[in-house]
């Protein structure tokens, strides 16, 4: 299958530190496509290379045949990328309905003076759109919880929230950063499924960052492994589970290393909050 | 025993706090002044009020410690620690007053005058001096049993205590209002309201008459709601009708009846209305702080000067009708002008840069270097008044054009396109904020960046939020130019800019009402209180921060808020009983 995303020598700097290097990437169409890798290996900031949250300092980016890596975050969104966030970062104050109807925003093109006056047009966008995340809202099982606060929400309902909300500027590319945290055994087998179904269903092609193994080898097509931001590994999760240099990475260097990983993981955090 | 002691040093602790408050009251001259007017004629001034609610307050607020400590049912430890408050209250009034009489404290304190003294005494020198402890207690012990009401009676008594208030700040308005409305009205009125304050009879009718209301709707309020809510669809939409009704009759009728004061006082509130839901959009809706509000309508009423103005600056001498489409456009095209260079500034920077944009455009506009075009310090003068009708032709300077039909030159007509604005203008931004550009607003000001990942323009919104909010503001402005006749640079002040963004704040943050009872209260009443304006930004810091502990969530809050911080409460709630 062509690749829907293809990523080349793509780094990511915070000053001195290279949190993203020189990766190279590809999504084929229609896939599930996973990234993994110890705290801090810059998987957070690859997608946000993607997404245009924060450019990347070198390497291009390929979304359909476009080039996405000079431009901004909504351009990209409007092309069709859409995601989830590792902290949930819903619009807390609104409603949940209100949150799925922004993710509509760039579909609803009447202008503001016609939304004065009120005009037929916007009126019937309007209800679609209503209607349309009523839908969505049913989909990923919130059915009847519309008018609740988003911070309101109990946990797990936020995170199929915000799946709502990344579906509803009906995306071909969905990149779900750690779907299951926090999640139970149970509960992340629910997931399992719903993405299985987002693929099956609505065609979508699916890339994400995950800790929980079992979620990963369930579902992905293809594993990418990041450590200290470069490729270590890519294959089939068979081949992961056996690669010599991916279990060395998870477990060899684990004492001797760590005061490193975490200094290397608050570094990209704070280039997160400086966004925020 | 540890108890006992932490008790009453926090009873003293409340009295000393109500003394030192008692007694600041007194030395700027606040208690001088305020006892000129009258709360119940020859029964208490306003000056003796407000010192006794300091001291049913400290009594009150010992009373609420103690039940903090002790927990509830402990009505006699209450009842003593409010005595107690009120009473160190009380003397330390007492040793204020002796030792004011003793020693000479006006080299340092401007207000410590032997008035002061007279009224602190009730006008018997030293030896009176005993009152003020006894009347501490009392008040204290009052306060304190306020407290232990139950609820039933203490909010009926709460309103109508407030409601008595009122009346008496406003008795010279309403005798005024009351006596050009004919003989029989005039009695009425002079029964009612004396010259500086209320009468007895008119205090206690107020008071009882709001008592009794309260209680009453505590009895039967649910009972009506429900008939109310209960009626066929047909009934209460006719009932909304008939109220809609009234309104707009008391609307119609208000400018005729209230004459040119309160007109000029209810345009000035719409006039800040209107910026307010200026601002309301772009710091209510889109969470973008702008503190140089003023300039949009700075500008607003100097492109009406500038278009309509028949003095010596007059570019053009076009109709208002004419000229307040482009005042908007104009003031809409600089918000753009500040909303470009700030796009990418947030939080505390952008506060201070459009600061800065305010003043520069009061300063460029109020220089000598732009005096040619623009009046300098002697500002724009000879505006042309509003007319429905035809204009007849400029003559020359200084010579208004004639107005063949009504001229809306008094503060009374005006007020009809104030109101009108307003109201159009409210329409405006609550279809706006119900509209995908309002939904846009509101996801950047809860998270900018997740905004943008989801497809937001943020350039385009954000410019959007600045340009709407600012022909708002520029809406005011203009119709403030022709209400005063002339502009001068030196009233687009940064007080005006913080003024708006207090009325959105104890308005409610993003609630289109919330402006409306936000300008009423911040604009409005002071407006109305003139004799204690000296006191005015006093009484405002003490309000704002009242209502920030309070009632943070403004006095009409949007429903969004409102969930939000009671759920903030829940949240509390759940977490306490979990310890």
């Amino acid at each position: 299958m062509a690749p829907i995303l293809t990523a080349q020598k793509v780094t990511k700097r915070f000053g001195g530190l290279v949190a993203v290097n020189s990766v190279d990437f590809e999504i084929p169409e229609k896939s599930i496509v996973s990234i993994i890798g110890p705290n801090g290996a810059g998987k957070t900031t690859f997608f946000n290379c993607i997404t245009g949250f924060g450019r990347c300092d070198e390497g291009e980016i390929i979304f359909q045949g476009t080039p996405i890596h000079r431009l901004r975050a909504d351009q990209i969104a409007n092309l069709g990328i859409a995601r989830t966030y590792q902290n949930i970062r819903l619009f807390a104050d609104m409603t949940a309905l209100e949150n799925i109807l922004v993710g509509q925003h760039h579909f609803l093109n009447s202008p503001w003076f016609s939304a004065v006056l009120g005009t037929p047009r916007v009126r019937k966008e309007e209800k679609n759109a209503l209607a349309e995340a009523q839908r969505l809202l049913n989909f990923v099982g919130l059915k009847g919880q519309g008018d609740m606060l988003a911070r309101n929400l109990p946990y797990g309902a936020q995170r199929r929230l915000e799946i709502a909300r990344a579906l509803a500027s009906r995306p071909q590319l969905l990149l779900l950063d750690e779907p299951s945290a926090g999640m139970n055994p149970r509960e992340s087998e629910d997931l399992t499924a719903f993405i299985r179904r987002l693929r099956d269903q609505l065609g979508i092609t699916i890339l994400l960052i995950e800790h929980h193994m079992r979620v990963v080898m369930g579902i992905s097509e293809s594993v990418t492994v990041l450590d200290y931001g470069e490729k270590i590994a890519e294959g089939t999760p068979a081949q992961i589970q056996s690669n010599p240099r991916v279990i060395e990475a998870y477990l060899g260097r684990g004492a001797a290393t760590e005061g490193m990983a975490s200094s290397h993981e608050r570094h990209t955090n704070k280039s997160k909050s400086n966004q925020g | 025993m540890q108890k006992e002691n932490f008790l009453w040093w926090s009873a003293v602790k409340a009295g000393l706090l109500g003394g030192v408050i008692a007694i600041f009251i007194c030395l700027i001259g606040m208690a001088e002044v305020f006892s000129k007017r009258d709360v119940i004629e020859k029964v208490i001034t306003l000056g003796q009020f407000v010192l006794l609610a300091t001291i049913v307050g400290m009594g009150f607020i010992a009373s609420r410690r103690t039940s903090g400590i002790l927990g509830q049912n402990r009505p006699l430890h209450n009842l003593s620690s409010g005595l107690i408050a009120g009473l160190v209250t009380g003397l330390m009034l007492a040793l204020f007053v002796l030792i004011g009489l003793q020693v000479n404290l006006r080299a340092v304190f401007l207000n410590a005058t032997t008035p002061l003294y007279n009224i602190l005494t009730f006008g018997k020198g030293a030896g009176n001096i005993w009152l003020l402890p006894v009347i501490g207690a009392v008040g204290g012990l009052s306060g304190a049993a306020f407290l232990l009401l139950p609820d039933v009676y203490r909010r009926p008594l709460t309103r109508g205590l407030i409601f008595v208030i009122f009346m008496a700040f406003f008795s010279g308005l309403f005798r005024v209002v009351m006596i050009n409305q004919g003989p029989g009205m005039s009695a009425a009125a002079k029964s009612l309201f004396g010259q500086t304050g209320l009468t007895m009879g008119g205090a206690l009718l107020f008071f009882f008459g709001i008592v009794a209301l309260s209680m009453l709707w505590n009895y039967m309020g649910k009972g009506i709601q429900t008939r109310i809510s209960g009626l066929p669809k047909r009934g209460q939409i006719s009932l909304r009708v008939m109220a809609a009704i009234l309104i707009l009759y008391i609307t119609l009728m208000l400018p005729s009846v209230s004459g040119a004061f309160i007109s000029q006082v209810i345009v000035t509130v719409a006039l800040f209305i209107l910026m307010g839901l200026g601002l309301n959009i772009t710091l209510g809706f889109a969470g973008l702080l702008d503190l140089g509000f003023v300039a949009f309508y700075a500008i607003g009423a100097y492109t009406v000067g500038l278009l309509t103005s028949y003095g010596p600056f007059g570019l053009q001498h076009v109709s208002f009708w004419v000229a307040v489409p482009i005042a908007v456009l104009v003031a809409m095209m600089s918000g753009a002008v500040l909303g470009l260079p700030v796009l990418g500034v947030r939080g505390d920077y952008l506060a201070i840069a459009t600061l800065g944009f305010g003043e520069i455009v009061r300063l460029l506009a109020g220089s000598d270097f732009l005096a040619p075009y623009f009046g300098g310090p002697q500002g724009i003068i000879g505006i042309q008044k509003p007319c429905l009708g035809i204009l007849g032709p400029f003559v020359r300077v200084d010579v208004p054009r004639v107005c063949n039909g009504i001229e809306l030159g008094t503060p009374q007509t005006i007020y009809f396109v104030a109101i009108a604005s307003a109201l159009l203008i409210a329409f405006v931004a609550w279809r706006l904020r119900e509209s995908r550009l309002g939904r846009a607003w509101m996801a950047i000001r809860e998270d900018e960046d997740v905004a943008e990942a989801l497809g937001v323009n943020l350039i385009q919104t954000k410019l959007l939020a600045y340009m709407l909010g600012a022909a708002f503001a520029g809406l005011g402005g203009a119709i403030f130019a022709t209400l005063i006749g002339s502009i001068f640079a030196t009233s687009m002040q940064l007080l005006v800019s913080i003024n708006v963004v207090a009325l959105i704040v104890v308005g409610g943050m993003g609630s289109i009402p919330g402006v409306i009872v936000g300008a009423i209260a911040l604009i409005g009443l002071p407006e109305l209180l003139r004799e204690v304006s000296e006191f005015r930004f006093l009484i405002y810091g003490v309000t704002l921060i009242a209502m920030m502990l309070a009632k943070p969530e403004g006095l009409w809050p949007s429903q969004a808020t409102k969930r939000e911080l009671h759920h903030a409460d829940a949240e509390n709630v759940t977490a306490e009983t979990l310890v």
